[in-house]
This record gives structure tokens, C-alpha cells and sequence, in this order.
């Protein structure tokens, strides 16, 4: 491996870091903001133009706040489990692919950290080992409260996974392959999987609102019957990098459905514009609009948080197992008929 | 007609609860439904008034800070009767009432004046019945704009005569005013 690969890769690395840090910080501006306009209301408005320090001042509040440890012998743990949110909600966007190669200084540097060839096994791995910050934060927490968010967190996380993996394997059996890179360039131009796969996707979309524990699915944190759920004993930074790791997985989660689903960093016309303006061009459009798409999907989320209110536990369970599950089921039976179909008139 | 089915709003809604069918135990048509409301209020003008820079609009017969006035000599009108104080029903009103001297007899109108005259703005409820009551025509509710500042000492919030005590040079040109005219 010459050295060239691992400064390129180092570069990308830190530049995705800082990309998620930096949309994890705004979304927090961008929820209220945006709660405030579905509220018919202005928003913070008062740090820098328009509250745009606001994320500033709110993590300068953080950092000042006291630093209040319960009484727990697992204080080892207790600091362990906002590490481990903000750890595995940072750790999926090394498979992502954020746009196609780009040619510089006479290489090609492949916009992804990283092209392993089970990046959706990788994917699903990484997420569920995100129930470990949660669950671990509210059981050293020593609380009945913490303890009961937890646990309600990590057995939706749980039953949401299945149909969420069920969802996924429809687009596995189409695309044949579970590498996000492949996935992403089999869906040039206009042949987005949503189009093929509208079912899967509302499946996904669902699983994936339940799974970064978001409204309506926010039971974990449910302050009118928990107090906060898991975080209710953690202050200061501590519960700031829960909430932190919150949006950092939105966003992350935002950047899966639009790889997946919605082409990517693929666009129609993107031959038109390759021929035209050159392949590093039409790349590089490719990366806005994958963020476009990204911005989409944060926004749906928080369109969605600020016109749903929370469900009941045993609605959330039952809309998990009894519905999501068989349709999931049903869907990947007829997408192997059409499959099978499709191969024979061929 | 029975009384059941009366709507006089024409809103009346039946509750009913039988059983949802999949399609809707899916939710997707109602969230659906919801999501379209929201999106039309995120494009629906915000109702905030931004305080500090913008003000409410006032009534015409809006009641501000109380103003104790001057005659047109500059001189204090109030006489220290205690009506006032008598008709707040919020009990907010208190005075001292002193004998005028000879010598301060461009300073009062009558012969007997409030040496401390105090408004208590937590109590006062702006009804105008002080400015109703007044025989002297002495206390006025004005038309200011200035509400009572915030402050985190509650001492402050009880007025003197310093603040309420029509301003000398704000007498002096009304009487100006009034000869020109």
C-alpha cells in the first residue's frame, strides 16, 4: 500500500468527521427552528443572524454545566454509555458512499472510506450495538426510570431491527449484492430503488424513525411517563453527547435511506452532464445532491416528530410484530415472483 | 328529533370504536393526512411579536404609567386627599400628607400636599379609578408606551413621586403650548 492511499484516506476521514459534527450541531438549530415554524412561531433568533450561534451557545451551556454523578457503582459504565452512543452513531459512515470518484492531481480517489463487500451487514452490526449505549447508560444510571427507558429503548431497537432486515433483503435479492458502493452505482440516474421498491422503503423509513429512537417512536425518553427515560440521571456534557449522538445517527440514518432508496449520489441527467462538463463535475454535483437528499430526509424527520404525537408502548410493539413484519414477509414473496418472472421472459 | 342528534355547530363528531382494519392500523393514511396540515402551517405567517423591537399595537383607550400633573404654573396639584387611594380597589396607592409653608408656595397648588406619594406596580391593575376619583384632576393614567421595567428587587417596583411627578420641562412646554394657542 503506498502512502499516498493513507493520507488520501486519512484526509476523507477527517473531513466526513467533521461534516457529521457539523450537521449533528445544526440539526439541533434546524429542529427548533423548524418546530417553530410548524407552530406558527419565529425560533431562536437572538444568537448571531437568524440564531445562527445558537448551537455554539448551547454547547458552551453544556460544557458549563455541573457534573453530577449518581450514586452508582458502575460509574465506569455510566461514563461509558454516552461513549458508546456517540461512538456507533459515528462508526456507520465509514461504509457510505458519498459520491462517485473523483479524479485529482492525476488519481482516483473513491469517495468512500472504505467499500467492504458486506457494507449492509455492517451496517445492521453497527446499529444494533447502538442499544448498548443506551441500555448501558440507563442501567448504570441506578434509576427505575433509566432503567425502564432502556429497556423499552432496546426491545423496540430490537423488534424494529427484524423487519427493518426483512426490508433490506428485497433490495439484496434485487441488486444482488450487499455493498453500498455497488448498491449506490446500480442505481444510475433514474433507476432508484424507491421506485422499484416503494413498500420496502416505507418499511425501512419506519424501522429507521424507531430505531434512532425519534418521534413517534421516542418512548425510550418519554418525559410525561419516564421523567427522560435513560438520560434522566446524566448532565452536563455527558447528556449532551447523548443528544448529540441522537442527531449524529439521524443524520447518518438520513444518509442510509437516501443511499438505498433514493439513488444516491445519482441524478437524472448525470450522463448528459458527464459528457458536457467532464466525469469530476458531474461527481461533484453527485455529492450535493446526495446531501440535498440528506437534508430531505432530516427534514422529513423532523416534520414527522412535530406532526405525530408518541405511540403507546403496546401500539409500537404491535405495529412492529403485527404489521411491518408479514408485510415485510409479503413483500419479499412478491418481489421473488416478479424476480423469477422477470429472469424467465429474459 | 332527538337530542342526540342535534349539532348545533355543525362539528358534531360520533366516537366510534370498532375495530381499525389494517390499512389503518398502518397509520400511513392518517399520518399522511397529518403531515399535509403541518406542512401548510410551516408556510403560514408566525403570529410572534419579537417584543424588544416590535411593540403590540395599544387601544386608543389604552392605560399606561400614571402621571401626577403640574398646573400651568408648574405647580403640584395633587392635595394630598386620599381619594384615590380610597378608590384603588387593588390597594396600591399610599401618601404622607404635609402642610404647604409659605415659602413653598410655587411648588404646591393647594394648601396641603403628599410628601411621599407611592404607586405599588405589583398591586396596580391599571383600572383608572385613581384618575376617575381625583377631584384636583392630579393623577392621570398616560398613554405611554414605557411598561413597567422588570427588575429583581421587588422594592423597585414601588413608584415615589421622582417617578411619577410630571416632569418640569414637559410642564413648562405645555404651558407654552397653551399660550401660544
Amino acid at each position: 500500500m503506498d502512502q499516498a492511499i493513507i493520507i488520501e484516506k486519512g484526509i476523507f476521514i477527517v473531513v466526513i468527521f467533521a461534516i457529521t459534527m457539523l450537521f449533528a450541531m445544526y440539526e439541533t438549530l434546524a429542529e427548533r427552528k423548524i418546530a417553530a415554524w410548524f407552530q406558527d412561531r419565529v425560533g431562536p433568533n437572538r444568537a448571531g443572524k437568524g440564531g445562527i450561534l445558537q448551537p455554539l451557545a448551547d454547547g458552551l451551556k453544556l460544557f458549563s454545566k455541573e457534573e453530577f454523578f449518581p450514586n452508582t457503582e458502575n460509574r465506569f459504565l455510566f461514563i461509558a454509555g454516552p461513549a458508546i452512543s456517540m461512538t456507533t452513531a459515528l462508526m456507520t459512515s465509514a461504509v457510505i458512499p458519498w459520491g462517485d470518484k473523483l479524479t485529482l492531481f492525476g488519481r482516483d480517489v473513491i469517495l468512500q472510506a472504505t467499500d467492504i463487500n458486506i457494507g449492509m451487514l455492517y451496517v445492521f452490526g453497527v446499529l444494533s450495538v447502538g442499544v448498548y449505549g443506551i441500555m448501558i447508560g440507563g442501567w448504570a444510571s441506578n434509576n427505575k426510570f433509566s432503567l425502564m427507558g432502556a429497556m423499552r429503548a432496546s426491545s423496540q431497537m430490537i423488534s424494529y431491527e427484524v423487519a427493518m432486515g426483512l426490508a433490506i433483503i428485497c433490495l439484496v435479492m434485487m441488486t444482488g449484492t450487499l455493498s453500498l458502493g455497488e448498491i449506490a452505482a446500480g442505481q444510475h440516474g433514474w433507476r432508484w430503488n424507491v421506485l422499484y421498491q416503494p413498500v420496502g422503503f416505507i418499511i425501512f423509513l419506519v424501522c429507521s424513525f424507531a430505531e434512532t429512537n425519534r418521534t413517534p417512536f421516542d418512548l425510550a425518553e418519554c418525559e410525561a411517563e419516564l421523567i427522560g427515560g435513560y438520560h434522566t440521571e446524566y448532565s452536563s456534557m455527558k447528556m449532551g453527547f447523548y443528544l448529540f449522538a441522537e442527531y449524529a445517527s439521524m443524520f447518518i440514518s438520513s444518509t442510509i435511506l437516501a443511499v438505498l432508496y433514493f439513488g444516491a449520489y445519482n441524478y437524472p441527467g448525470m450522463d448528459w452532464v458527464e459528457s458536457v462538463a467532464g466525469a469530476n463535475i458531474a461527481n461533484i454535483i453527485g455529492i450535493f445532491v446526495l446531501f440535498a437528499k440528506i437534508c430531505f430526509f432530516i427534514f422529513f424527520y423532523m416534520w414527522v416528530r412535530w406532526t405525530i404525537p408518541r405511540f403507546r408502548y403496546d401500539q409500537l410493539m404491535k405495529l412492529g410484530w403485527k404489521m411491518l413484519i408479514p408485510l415485510a414477509i409479503a413483500n419479499i414473496i412478491v418481489t421473488g415472483i416478479i424476480i423469477l418472472l422477470a429472469d424467465q421472459n429474459l | 328529533m332527538s337530542i342526540e342528534t342535534i349539532s348545533l355547530s355543525g362539528r358534531k363528531k360520533e366516537v366510534s370504536n370498532k375495530k381499525m382494519t389494517f390499512a389503518e392500523s398502518l397509520y400511513l393514511i392518517a399520518i399522511a393526512k397529518g403531515l399535509w396540515i403541518t406542512l401548510k402551517h410551516l408556510f403560514t405567517r408566525s403570529v410572534t411579536i419579537k417584543y424588544p423591537e416590535q411593540t403590540r399595537e395599544l387601544s386608543p383607550v389604552y392605560r399606561g404609567q400614571h402621571m401626577l400633573m403640574r398646573d400651568d404654573e408648574g405647580r403640584e396639584r395633587c392635595t394630598a386627599c386620599g381619594l384615590c387611594a380610597l378608590s384603588c380597589p387593588a390597594e396600591a396607592i399610599t401618601m404622607k400628607a404635609e402642610e404647604r409653608k409659605p415659602e413653598e408656595k410655587h411648588l404646591y397648588r393647594e394648601e396641603k400636599y403628599a410628601s411621599i406619594y407611592e404607586i405599588n406596580m405589583l398591586r396596580c391593575i391599571f383600572c383608572g379609578l385613581c384618575e376617575e376619583a381625583c377631584p384636583k384632576q392630579a393623577i392621570y393614567l398616560t398613554t405611554s408606551r414605557v411598561m413597567v421595567k422588570s427588575s429583581s428587587n421587588r422594592e423597585d417596583f414601588i413608584y415615589g413621586k421622582e417617578k411619577l411627578v410630571m416632569p418640569l420641562d414637559m410642564a413648562i412646554r405645555n404651558t407654552q403650548m397653551q399660550t401660544a394657542n
